[in-house]
């Protein structure tokens, strides 16, 4: 197991080599530059070609590579050229907010569509579970943009019960009261995320259940004399939750995505908002940075995927 | 298996079990009615979708009861089961009935291991603590012919082979010592070599506990090794019932008749085969008077048979359903083949 393990992240090396080179040439390719709209839009187009010149972005695309790379290796991923900061210094600020973001989204996308998913699948056919589905059809159908912003406009703006922008209030001193003010910012965002985000979860445990209910092992379950509630418990329930568990290293990916939107809706200073402002600024070393990021989480969330499932389930040995 | 019948212990009266499809409700059993007596190996054969499982999974009361009708009256030791609430019903499964599934390969819980699985039915029903349990394991385990018992019984399923598997299936269904076993295709899934060592290891646990066996199999090989007795079930009815011995040797209903010719024989390499013409009706399709396998012989002419065609005693204990088994015969071969 620890050998797989150790090859398979020795097996990323490539891919995030491959990935980096990608992104490069991508960004590079974007028409525009980092300084045409961060200085002042009037300021002398000599200045803008100088400072391309100075920071070597009239280089060939390889050579760009190279010099990032000589860097990287001296543990410098770079300046940003619309912060003026080095790029560490910029993840360390963001990242921890992102991070905390992350992992509420995911704590409470599995607490709302756990029971949901079980709750369906047990009474399938019945009233609450054409209202489960209905509301994962929903969350579906509605873009998660759209929400976060009705989600914001009404308790946000309108009934005032969360502030609408900021990871956390400049007043909050002591332990308590910023662990509390972090909450309070991420709370919005991070609840309307993760309701519009169950119905992978939702739909998946909901026929994983169903199928269960009707395989081979609940009948000789039944065959025992095991009443029907405590079949749920010791026979249904772990099978069906053993592909929710393999996905939830996947699920990393996704929550990402909603994650990108909310930072940019409710101006939380993580790195999905760095991300987008990156893009929008031409911030290459920014962007360069935090796709490799963004990729390595992917790359690190399907080898957690794949040892969870070695874990859970006795017939799966990874060798 | 020669065992002297004791009391009668199940009587199935009248029982009909319908199918809901698109809202309405189809006979996939009608009107079946059978005693089965202690000690004694029933065997219940039948073409697929016959309704022979379906009849086992009604005496043990597995149905869906909002996709299946199961009327008339199952009667074990004086109790109808049909009348029980599915927790009352929980008191016989695996505690007076045991059942041993088609497919040892999906019947186990792969998440759990063997001794839990088999642990599981005695902490339903017996008082027993976890270090009886335990011994009761590598008891049965002995039982079923499974040799180290302490390292199978701590594998799980997927790391057994299927006839290891059907053996700890066994030991699931007799573990609390029922009265009644039914064993439902218990050697389909397997291969052939498997399949006689399973069936000694029936005949060994009737011998040891006595209990009364229903079989259920389309194999008329295992039938004859096995069985006291037979039931021919033909859609969804039961067409000839007698002692293995009668059946086999003096067969009366034509389908009967038809089954045993189809099946290959040692001094007739050379043959071909019979064919049954035809295919059963499907649920939807079911004739609902006249004889159902009528059909499937059509030289016979219709006079010959019943109406309503009932069960005629010919012998005590033999009987056979509808006329048409005074006039029929098998046509020239030459019709046969064409077939």
């Amino acid at each position: 197991m620890w050998k797989t393990i150790f090859r398979r992240i020795l097996i990323m090396i490539p891919e995030l080599i491959i990935l980096s080179l990608i992104v490069f040439i991508l960004a590079k390719a974007m028409p525009g530059d980092p300084f045409t709209g961060s200085i002042n839009p009037r300021s002398n187009p000599a200045q803008i070609h100088h400072l391309m010149q100075v920071n070597g972005l009239y280089d060939p695309w390889y050579q760009q590579y190279w010099n990032w790379v000589v860097h990287l290796f001296h543990g410098d991923l770079g300046t940003s050229y619309e912060y003026q900061e080095p790029v560490t210094t910029l993840l360390m600020q963001r990242g921890a907010n992102t991070l905390w973001l992350g992992i509420f989204i995911v704590i409470m996308m599995y607490v709302i569509g756990l029971p949901l998913g079980i709750y369906a699948g047990r009474h399938e056919n019945k009233l609450p579970d054409h209202i489960i589905r209905a509301y994962t059809y929903i969350t579906m159908a509605i873009p998660l943009f759209v929400v976060l912003v009705i989600g914001i406009w009404i308790f946000a703006y309108g009934l005032n019960l969360f502030p609408t922008s900021g990871s956390i209030s400049p007043t909050a001193n002591g332990f308590w009261p910023s662990v509390f003010s972090r909450f309070y910012h991420i709370a919005l965002p991070g609840m309307l995320v993760a309701l519009f985000s169950t119905v992978n979860i939702v739909q998946y445990l909901r026929s994983e259940v169903i199928d269960a209910k009707h395989s081979d092992y609940v009948k000789t379950a039944r065959a025992k004399g095991v009443p029907m509630k405590e079949i749920y418990r010791h026979h249904i329930f772990r099978n069906s939750l053993l592909p929710i568990a393999a996905f939830a290293g996947y699920s990393i990916t996704g929550v990402l995505d909603g994650q990108i939107f909310a930072e940019m809706i409710f101006s939380y200073p993580g790195m999905g908002l760095l991300f987008l402002n990156a893009i929008n600024y031409r911030d290459y070393t920014v962007i360069t940075v935090l796709v490799l990021i963004f990729g390595f989480l992917n790359l690190m969330g399907t080898l957690l995927s794949d040892i969870i499932l070695a874990v859970v389930d006795p017939r799966v040995r990874v060798e | 298996m020669n065992n002297q019948p004791g009391d009668k212990l199940l009587e199935i009266q009248d029982v009909s079990t319908a199918f809901n499809i698109d809202g309405k409700y189809y006979d996939a059993v009608s009107d079946v009615s059978l005693d089965l007596y202690k000690n004694e190996t029933l065997a219940i054969v039948g073409e697929s979708g016959c309704g022979k499982s379906t009849l086992a999974t009604s005496i043990m009361g597995l149905h869906d009861p909002n996709e299946t009708k199961v009327s008339g009256k199952i009667n074990f030791e004086g109790t109808d089961l049909l009348s029980l609430t599915d927790d009352e019903m929980n008191k016989y499964r695996g505690q007076k009935i045991g059942m041993i599934f088609q497919d040892p390969l999906s019947a186990l819980n792969p998440l759990k291991r063997v001794e839990d699985q088999i642990q599981e039915v005695m902490v339903y029903h017996t008082k027993m603590d976890e270090k009886q349990r335990h011994a009761r394991v590598m008891e049965l385990l002995n039982q079923v012919g499974i040799e180290k018992p302490e390292r199978i019984a701590h594998e799980f399923p997927h790391e057994l082979s299927g006839g290891m598997r059907q053996r700890i299936i066994i030991a699931i269904a007799i573990a609390c010592k029922p009265d009644l076993l039914i064993a439902d295709e218990p050697t389909t899934a397997l291969d052939v070599t498997i399949q006689a060592q399973i069936l000694d290891v029936l005949k060994d646990i009737q011998n040891e506990n006595h209990e009364a066996i229903i079989l259920i199999t389309h194999d008329l090989g295992v039938v004859a090794e096995t069985a006291d007795r037979v039931a021919v079930m033909y859609a969804g009815q039961i067409v000839e019932l007698g002692s293995a011995l009668k059946v086999f040797h003096n067969p009366k209903h034509p389908y009967t008749r038809s089954l045993l010719r189809s099946m290959p024989q040692r001094n007739s390499e050379n043959d071909d085969l019979y064919v049954i013409n035809g295919t059963v009706p499907s649920l939807q399709k079911m004739p609902t008077h006249g004889d159902r396998f009528a059909p499937r012989i059509p030289w016979v002419p219709a006079s010959a048979h019943e109406e309503n065609p009932v069960m005629h005693e010919l012998e005590p204990g033999h009987f056979v359903r509808c006329t048409c088994y005074k006039v029929f015969d098998f046509p020239a071969e030459k019709e046969g083949a064409k077939a």
